[in-house]
């Protein structure tokens, strides 16, 4: 039995059989050839070519129909890289000359061009080089006569193993089929991830070498929402595991009846719970799980998972579905908050030394106002059909917030211009992620129609921790007494200027500081949507006074331990069974 | 024959996915060898991945060349088409 820890990309419990796809290099058995072989080689190369490009037009006519045609332009590519008469020549010149086989002249033909795209510093095209390894391992496939292994012919139900999954692989993942994921590579915001989540299904990523530590049909447990894979369990563990994947359903089960009754405490304070989304179609679990209305929407999903910018009907398509779906209950859209890092991959090369504090997010907006200005039309036509709120994420300073309102401003007068409907009193806010916002926070409030707290980035920057990094990973802690006072600051500032002020950072969706936040003033929590039953069973389950003097002892430590160990009691008196 | 133009990337995603399809299709249509500059690099205007390499943004000034019968004609069609910024915004 072997432990592996990962980090949770999806949550959830899956319990099953090993499926290793085969995403190392394919071994070539022989390298050279007989000089009178040389045309059964290229034969067999031209078969294969041939073989692969069919599977290519297949996959792309059904991608297109599923997916779009933005999704399958990646395959008309692979099948524009492998019609392409140089990479034949350059092939056959290798069959003719060195008497290679075909397999080890095609190999080395492919390695030499990832070589050249490896050399050229540009974000974009070194992402490029997974799709020439997916047109190596394709027609290496071919040439060698190996067996197709898609996961789209999976016919019992498995866990898949894999270094990655490349966007073939991706896009034809059979949900009825598919357990769980274990990874070596990949982050929480990886496609894999975000896959998972969509479909519930459960994923951990970043094991490093969980492809050799196991074999094919191998039992795996997997536990997504801890993060862990345990490789060949003893029957203790899967006896565990499979009552806590029982446990998890019950829980389900019995949160579900929270989902109709509103959420209020008993004696009354309504606190108003809105969910976290990345796509669209994310809104109908979020009101599925008793959302009453979206608090954050992540815009930025659009670019990450783009081979280039989207457009602004693009944009404006994906927003305008979104607000449908929310049937004119609030949604907030955030603007852009990407890394330059993360934009150029779509945009153009670019270089920050220490990218949390480089051009980023609304700093990068306000650097590049055409792309910036086409990302507000697209919000501002979509306000229209909804009760839409932008916000800008990011803020530092007064001068920022003021710009970015006279973007929209410049905008709203275009539209005007050109006759375009659009929502003339949308609500502009920000979030509060900085230390300079928060401790500023009473002249924004002055000139913010809402704050959202991002207490991710700003438990970061207050505490100068990057969570990321395993080394000062442990010190970084929403419930610092540092943090909490500024939260305390901005809830009072909003209070005092009578500006809503909303949480959504994980914080939110944590039963642990629900009861501290409410009592300290917040009546507006944004969170994942599966974490919305659970908070409002909490937030029915007490009182404003209990709440209060949760808060009021909990500002009083000025240690975090002591405070989480406080926090843990309070939770655990109120659920005991659950802890 | 041998002709020589020069050409502007106007749409803003530059030379990606879509657009090196579409040279590639038009390039392939004539006899002449084209063949695209930009900066220190040049790229077979048949081969989508040395296009790729390119790196060309919008605002990026092309050279294009070609060879051969059809030269000029070659080079009107596909002029006209990264001027049109490849019939995107």
């Amino acid at each position: 039995m072997i432990i592996k820890k990962g980090i949770s990309a999806s949550p959830g419990v899956a319990i099953g059989p090993a499926f290793v796809l085969d995403t190392e290099d394919y071994r070539i058995p022989r390298r050279t050839v007989e000089p009178s072989q040389a045309p059964e080689q290229l034969r067999i190369l031209d078969a294969a070519l041939e073989a692969s490009r069919q599977e290519l037009a297949e996959l792309r006519v059904a991608t297109a129909r599923r997916l779009g045609e933005q999704a399958a332009m990646i395959f008309a590519f692979h099948e524009a890289f492998i019609a392409e008469p140089g990479l034949r020549r350059a092939i056959v010149q290798l069959i003719e000359r060195q008497h290679y086989t075909a397999a080890f002249a095609f190999s080395n033909e492919m390695n030499r061009r990832q070589r050249e795209f490896r050399a050229v510093a540009d974000a974009y095209l070194k992402e490029r080089v997974k799709d020439l390894q997916d047109v190596e391992r394709r027609v290496l496939r071919n040439i060698l006569g190996r067996a197709r292994e898609d996961i789209t012919r999976l016919t019992q139900p498995v866990i898949i193993v894999a270094h990655d999954l490349t966007p073939s692989q991706a896009v034809s993942i059979d949900r009825a089929h598919v357990l769980g994921f274990a990874l070596n590579v990949g982050g929480q915001t990886s496609h894999v991830a975000l896959i998972a989540k969509l479909r519930g299904i459960p994923a951990v990523v970043a094991l490093n070498d969980i492809t050799s530590d196991v074999t094919g049909g191998e039992l795996l447990v997997l536990d997504g929402s801890h993060g862990i894979v345990v490789c060949d369990p003893d029957d203790a563990n899967v006896e565990r595991y499979r009552e806590s994947q029982a446990e998890h359903r019950r829980q389900e089960i019995h949160l579900k009846q929270f989902r109709g009754l509103p959420s209020v405490t008993r004696d009354d304070v309504r606190v108003t719970l809105h969910a976290n989304i990345e796509l669209p179609e994310e809104v109908d679990a979020a009101i599925e799980a008793g959302a009453e209305g979206v608090g954050l929407y992540r815009s930025e999903f659009l670019f990450l998972a783009a081979t280039r910018p989207p457009t602004e009907d693009e944009q404006y398509e994906a927003f305008l579905d979104a607000v449908k779906r929310v049937k004119g209950a609030p949604i907030v859209i955030r603007t852009i908050d990407l890394g330059a890092d993360k934009i150029s991959a779509a945009v153009g090369p670019s270089r920050d030394p220490n990218p949390d504090l480089g051009l980023r997010s609304l700093r990068y907006c306000l650097q590049h106002l055409d792309l910036f200005k086409q990302h507000l039309r697209a919000i501002l036509r979509a306000s229209a059909a909804g009760d839409v709120r932008i916000m800008f994420p990011m803020v530092t300073t007064l001068m920022e917030l003021r710009q970015a309102k006279a973007t929209v401003a410049d905008v709203m007068e275009d539209l005007e211009e050109d006759g375009i409907a659009f929502r003339h009193d949308v609500p502009i806010g920000m979030m509060i992620e900085t230390p300079a916002a928060a401790l500023l926070s009473e002249s924004f409030a002055r000139e913010a129609a809402f704050f959202s707290i991002g207490t991710n980035d700003l438990t970061e920057y207050t505490l100068a921790v990057d969570r990321a990094n395993e080394r000062v990973a442990h010190l970084y802690a929403p419930h610092n007494p540092a943090v909490l006072r500024l939260l305390r600051m901005i809830i009072d500032s909003g209070a005092a200027a009578g500006v809503p002020v909303s949480l959504c950072g994980e914080m939110a969706g944590s039963p642990l500081y629900c009861k501290m936040l409410v009592g300290m003033g917040l009546r507006q929590l944004s969170m994942a949507p599966q974490d919305i039953p659970e908070i409002k069973r909490v937030i029915r389950s007490t009182t404003l006074p209990d709440c209060q003097e949760i808060a009021r002892r909990a500002l009083g430590f000025d240690n975090d331990r002591e405070l989480l160990n406080y926090l843990r009691d309070v939770t655990r008196e109120d659920d005991p069974e659950r802890l | 024959m041998f002709c020589e133009r020069e050409a502007v990337i106007r749409n803003a995603e530059g030379l990606h996915f879509r657009p090196i399809m579409q040279l590639v299709a038009i390039a392939s249509q004539y006899q002449s060898a084209v063949r695209v500059h930009h900066n220190d690099r040049s790229a077979d205007g048949r081969s989508p991945m040395e296009l790729l390499m390119l790196i060309a943004t919008q605002g990026s000034k092309l050279r294009l060349t070609a060879e051969g019968e059809d030269a000029d004609a070659a080079l009107t069609a596909l002029t006209e088409l990264v001027e049109s910024g490849f019939g995107e915004a």
